[in-house]
């Protein structure tokens, strides 16, 4: 407990964060759909520092052909870090944390999507963080679940995902790298804001639990408003011309 | 909410809520009926349903599509049906019930790179969807121009009762085969109306969202012909 020794001051008297924000304030979170040509879906999303770009392909051909499914479609999620995304070259090849993110977005986007419609087929999401600042994973799953509506996927719902946390004793909206390194506690949220559930819930520190209900209280506030931008972005790029058939 | 009839939904997006079927396109979430897509809402008779604005092409029974043999074994031949399935094609459709691997040569009839006009028989999702090619206006395609629109637009270009693939057809003079998955087939004796149908086809997958694109779309016609 406790995180990190550090100089940076996270909280100052005013509770004005180390990046200038408020407590329960999120970055400034900017999505694009559609921004690649050759995948059936994209989203280019920035989230903060964060920069990530998703490409969806599918519902497609299974191969290797023993991992399809004759009941359902099957999802593929390839979370990656570019080797410029953070400050040290990062090794290309796939590490343990890339493996485990992959499969927790994988897991937070299947209650979502409704894979059952394409039988023996697969939808592959790859997201390539480009710029990594804290807070990649929630990013990446509100980018690739734009990226599958604009696939045209069946979605039960779009999944949003903001962290929260705690840092220099305080509950914290919006977790960003410094606060994540010296902070005392990260909890990322996936959520389906219309469904009103939770799909992603992870915790790396130490919460009481009167803190941990504050965390998802304050987290599920920061799906919502992320989700508004998701929205945004969609419309933004199917009914730009506001024109109805 | 019942006075509003067209609306732009995303996934999620509750469209109604109360006594309406749900169909193509949305689920059903307690009272309320919800759109899995981005499309446009469509509540007519009772019943709801969403016009897809993207996505891919999902086979249905009885659809008209437009194939490209892509391989066969002894028994059928698959083909390309622009579709994440591929189309299953019985050699006994082609050759009849007495059908015989060994006297009968499959790539006689059809070999691969060929395109076919084919209807989809029975697509079930437990099996690739099988078509035949065998009835009126089906089987093997000699000539004319293959054009790809999204399969989305198909209903688009085709208009109310066919007003706007008539339109097209007559001023141009040319044959347009429009498979359901988005593939077409233009043929024409003219080069020029060939030509002028293409950039038609063109126009209407570009600017398919545009409320008067029939007025558009003759306006182009006529402006060419003179």
């Amino acid at each position: 407990m406790g995180g990190r020794d550090t100089d940076i001051v996270l909280l100052d008297e005013n509770g004005i964060r180390c990046d200038g924000r408020k407590v329960n304030e999120t970055r400034k979170v900017t999505i694009k759909a559609g921004v690649l040509k050759n995948a059936n879906g994209s989203a280019y999303i920035e989230f903060g520092d964060n920069k990530i770009l998703v490409g969806v392909y599918g519902p497609r051909d299974v191969h290797p052909k023993h991992m399809s499914d004759t009941d359902t479609g099957i999802l593929r999620c390839r979370y990656h870090m570019a080797p410029f995304s953070v400050g040290e070259r990062k090794n290309p090849a796939p590490s343990r944390r890339e493996v485990e993110i992959s499969k927790v977005i994988k897991e937070a986007l299947e209650p979502a999507v409704m894979l059952k419609e394409f039988p023996r087929t697969a939808v592959d999401v790859y997201m390539e963080v480009l710029q990594a600042d804290g807070g990649t994973r929630c990013a990446a799953l509100t980018g690739a679940s734009v990226a599958l509506a604009d696939a045209g996927i069946p979605m039960r719902d779009l999944v949003a995902g903001c962290a929260a946390g705690k840092a220099a004793d305080a509950v914290i909206l919006d977790v960003n790298n410094e606060e994540d390194q010296a902070g005392q506690a990260d909890l990322p949220i996936g959520y389906m804001p219309n469904l009103k559930k939770i799909t992603l819930l992870q915790l790396d520190g130490v919460l009481t639990p009167e803190e941990y209900k504050q965390c998802i209280e304050i987290g599920i506030d920061g799906c919502n408003q992320v989700y508004e931008i998701q929205k945004k972005a969609l419309q933004d790029k199917f009914f730009a011309s506001g024109e109805k058939q | 909410m019942t006075g509003e009839r067209k609306r732009h939904v995303i996934p999620g997006e509750v469209i109604t809520s109360g006594s309406y079927r749900a169909e193509q396109n949305t689920i059903q979430v307690g009272e309320n009926i919800v759109s899995t897509i981005v499309g446009l809402s469509d509540i007519h008779d009772g019943s709801v349903r969403v016009i897809p604005l993207t996505g891919g092409y999902m086979p249905k029974d009885d659809d008209l599509v437009i194939g490209k043999i892509a391989s066969h074994s002894s028994l059928s031949w698959t083909a390309d049906i622009n579709s994440c399935y591929v189309g299953m094609l019985p050699a006994s459709d082609v050759f009849g019930r007495d059908y015989s691997s060994s006297s009968d040569d499959m790539t006689a009839k059809l070999a691969k790179g060929d395109l076919i006009a084919a209807r989809i028989v029975n697509a079930d999702m437990t099996r690739d969807p099988l078509i035949t090619i065998s009835g009126r206006e089906l089987g093997k395609i000699d000539s004319g121009e293959l054009v790809k629109i999204s399969p989305n637009k198909v209903p688009r270009l085709i208009g109310k009762r066919g007003s706007m693939i008539q339109m097209i057809e007559s001023s141009t003079n040319s044959q347009v085969t429009i498979g359901q998955n988005g593939l077409l087939v233009v043929s024409s004796e003219d080069p020029n109306g060939l030509l002028k149908a293409i950039q038609a086809i063109e126009l209407i997958e570009e600017q398919a969202h545009v409320a008067n694109l029939t007025d558009q779309v003759n306006e182009m016609l006529e402006s060419k012909s003179e």
